[in-house]
């Protein structure tokens, strides 16, 4: 027989019942596997890569020039930089609808469950996957912004802020993402949501004041989800009063949360029926 | 319940929307051996072994595998079962041993278990010089030996689970996945197989359901389940069209298989010498229509028939049998 040591050690054993890993070991090695696997997605990989480049060059050259901040103290790049992070996170978290669709489509998922790995254990494997392609993506705009004059005046405790508002932004809609994900069948479906997430910064303090656009728009661009964590990021990162903007970020976060974690697990039990 | 059952069945219902997928199985397996269910593509192979295996919920009746209830201890029905599915369930930008890691890890090895562990299955199922590319790069039957081989990540499982294991193989890579299907069976694992090949239910299974439309249509070993439609079958081989023709108006019983293209029919006999002898002359007195006749063992392939009143496979597409030449 060719696979005569196939069970190996389990022999001296018969019939134990597997082990169960714990719920920490379970996301951890969920996580890694999602970020073998969007390291090895060369096309995602080079677009999560290039936009922010590419969208800090359109911004600060193309448009750049005609926008005008209202603080001549501040360059254009400076006022930017904050906008094009939130939008370049948002894409990113949105990619988590792919993935995990992605996984539901296949059978890899099926395995999982057989091995009792719960749907909750696998949407936090790709959320945390996420926040992993986030973070590289995140310092790739940095980088680029630095080289195009973004001067940060940011104490550390301050940058330290930022960073958690962005890490909670980018964990909520990555979850929020996800329930997506489990309720669609189509990967267009899931990719549309990245849609959504790359145009919600624009009708935000994102790009232009909020003072410029039309009055009607106020309401909703003064007060979405993104233009508290952009008011957030900006002051933090110039040094200027935050206000309540990163307590109101971290209160939209907390709401979207409570909101994604038990959806995206219900929308996945009711795929599996 | 009985303790030695590896799978027990009662009254399983499954429906998908209006769809009656399950119409009530009643099934037992007992604990050690390969257990096979045999059907047509629709009669509900898959969805009964979702069901088995925990994947989807039952709409009525009881199943309980490796002695737990799969609705109300499906955690335990869990640890004790592993399932391949019938499209591999790997990632395919994975290398084959980062898979078996992770799903290694997955059944609670610590890292350097697992490492180990998917070492030893790399080896075991011949894959070692494949280790380290990405399934992507795998041939259909290497896909399979390491899907199956991620099955047994935890340890032997006490039932394994296999859904159609062999469909699209090519013929040596099937009978690698037998020889590996016989191994498990013989270290103890009880093996439920879905197939649509009567040769390979033939061949591995001590016991045989066949599945047809949602219900049980027969269960046994497979020389029972054959028993019950005849000993042997007579294959007969026209000379021309128009002699099949000309038997088939003979022949005052209907046949088992009835194959123009072939030029070929079947007839159910005990395959007595006086039987065959007397049918022969019967159909073909003047000795000119008959080109050979052969008297084979009968298959599961008439016993679904039989049983039926249809074939597993649309006719022209059965594997070639060995049987003798009389």
């Amino acid at each position: 027989m060719p696979h005569s040591h196939a069970l190996g050690p389990t022999r001296a054993a018969p019939h134990r019942p597997a082990p169960t890993a714990g719920p920490l070991a379970r996301v951890v090695t969920l996580t890694g596997r999602c970020v073998r696997l969007s390291a090895r997605n060369l096309d995602a990989l080079l677009m999560s890569l290039a936009l922010p480049v590419l969208l800090m060059l359109v911004f600060v050259y193309l448009f750049g020039g005609a926008i005008t901040t209202g603080d001549p103290a501040t360059s254009y790049v400076t006022y930017v930089v904050p906008g094009v992070l939130v939008l370049c996170s948002g894409y990113g978290a949105a990619l988590t609808a792919s993935t995990l669709n992605g996984d539901l489509r296949s059978g890899v998922v099926d395995r999982f469950r057989s091995m009792d790995v719960g749907g909750t254990a696998l949407v936090g494997g790709h959320v945390l996957a996420s926040l992993a392609r986030n973070a590289a993506a995140t310092a790739a705009v940095l980088l680029v912004a630095l080289l195009l004059g973004f001067r940060p005046r940011a104490s550390l405790g301050a940058a330290l802020a930022a960073a958690v508002v962005l890490l909670c932004y980018v964990l909520a809609l990555s979850w929020l993402a996800a329930v997506v994900g489990a309720l669609v069948s189509t990967p267009e479906a899931a990719g549309a949501f990245g849609f959504v997430a790359l145009f919600l910064p624009y009708p935000s303090s994102a790009f232009v004041p909020v003072e410029t656009m039309p009055g009607w728009l106020h309401g909703f661009a003064g007060h979405q989800p993104v233009t508290s964590v952009i008011e957030s990021l900006r002051a933090l990162l110039l040094g200027a009063p935050a206000g309540a903007s990163p307590w109101i970020a971290l209160a939209w976060c907390a709401v979207l949360l409570a909101l994604s974690v038990p959806l995206a697990s219900l929308a996945l039990a009711r795929r599996h029926r | 319940m009985s303790e030695e059952a590896a799978i027990e069945v009662a009254g399983l219902l499954k429906s998908y929307g209006d769809t009656e997928v399950l119409r009530g199985i009643d099934l037992r397996v007992p604990a050690g051996g390969v257990h096979a269910l045999l059907g047509p593509n629709g009669a509900g192979k898959t969805t009964t072994v979702r069901v088995l295996s925990t994947l989807s919920g039952p709409d009525g009746g009881v199943v309980r595998v490796a002695g737990h209830d799969v609705r109300r201890e499906r955690a335990a029905v869990r640890r004790r079962i592993s399932v391949t599915g019938q499209y591999a369930a790997l990632d395919e930008q994975q290398t084959g041993r980062e898979n078996l890691w992770t799903f290694g890890r997955l059944r609670g090895l610590g890292r350097r278990a697992a490492r180990e562990r998917a070492a030893e299955l790399l080896g075991s199922f011949d894959l070692r010089e494949a280790a380290d590319r990405a399934v992507a790069t795998y041939s259909g039957g290497m896909r399979r030996r390491l899907d199956i081989a991620a099955a047994l990540t935890g340890g032997r499982p006490r039932v394994l689970f296999l859904d159609e294991p062999t469909t699209g193989l090519d013929p040596r890579s099937r009978r690698t996945t037998w020889g590996t299907v016989s191994e498990l069976a013989r270290q103890g694992v009880t093996v439920f197989l879905t197939t649509q090949y009567l040769e390979e239910a033939d061949h591995l299974a001590g016991r045989v359901t066949l599945l047809d439309r949602g219900r049980i249509v027969a269960e046994g070993t497979p020389a029972e389940l054959k028993r019950r439609v005849a000993a042997r079958r007579l294959e007969l081989t026209a000379v021309s069209p128009t002699a099949h023709q000309e038997l088939r108006r003979r022949l005052d019983v209907a046949p088992l298989h009835d194959d123009p293209h072939g030029l070929r029919l079947s007839v159910a006999t005990d395959g007595t010498a006086a039987a065959v002898r007397g049918l022969l002359d019967r159909l073909d007195p003047t000795a000119d229509l008959l080109a050979r006749f052969d008297v084979l063992d009968a298959s599961l392939d008439d016993v679904f028939l039989a049983l039926t009143g249809r074939a597993t496979r649309p006719a022209g597409t059965r594997p070639k049998e060995t049987g003798h030449a009389a």
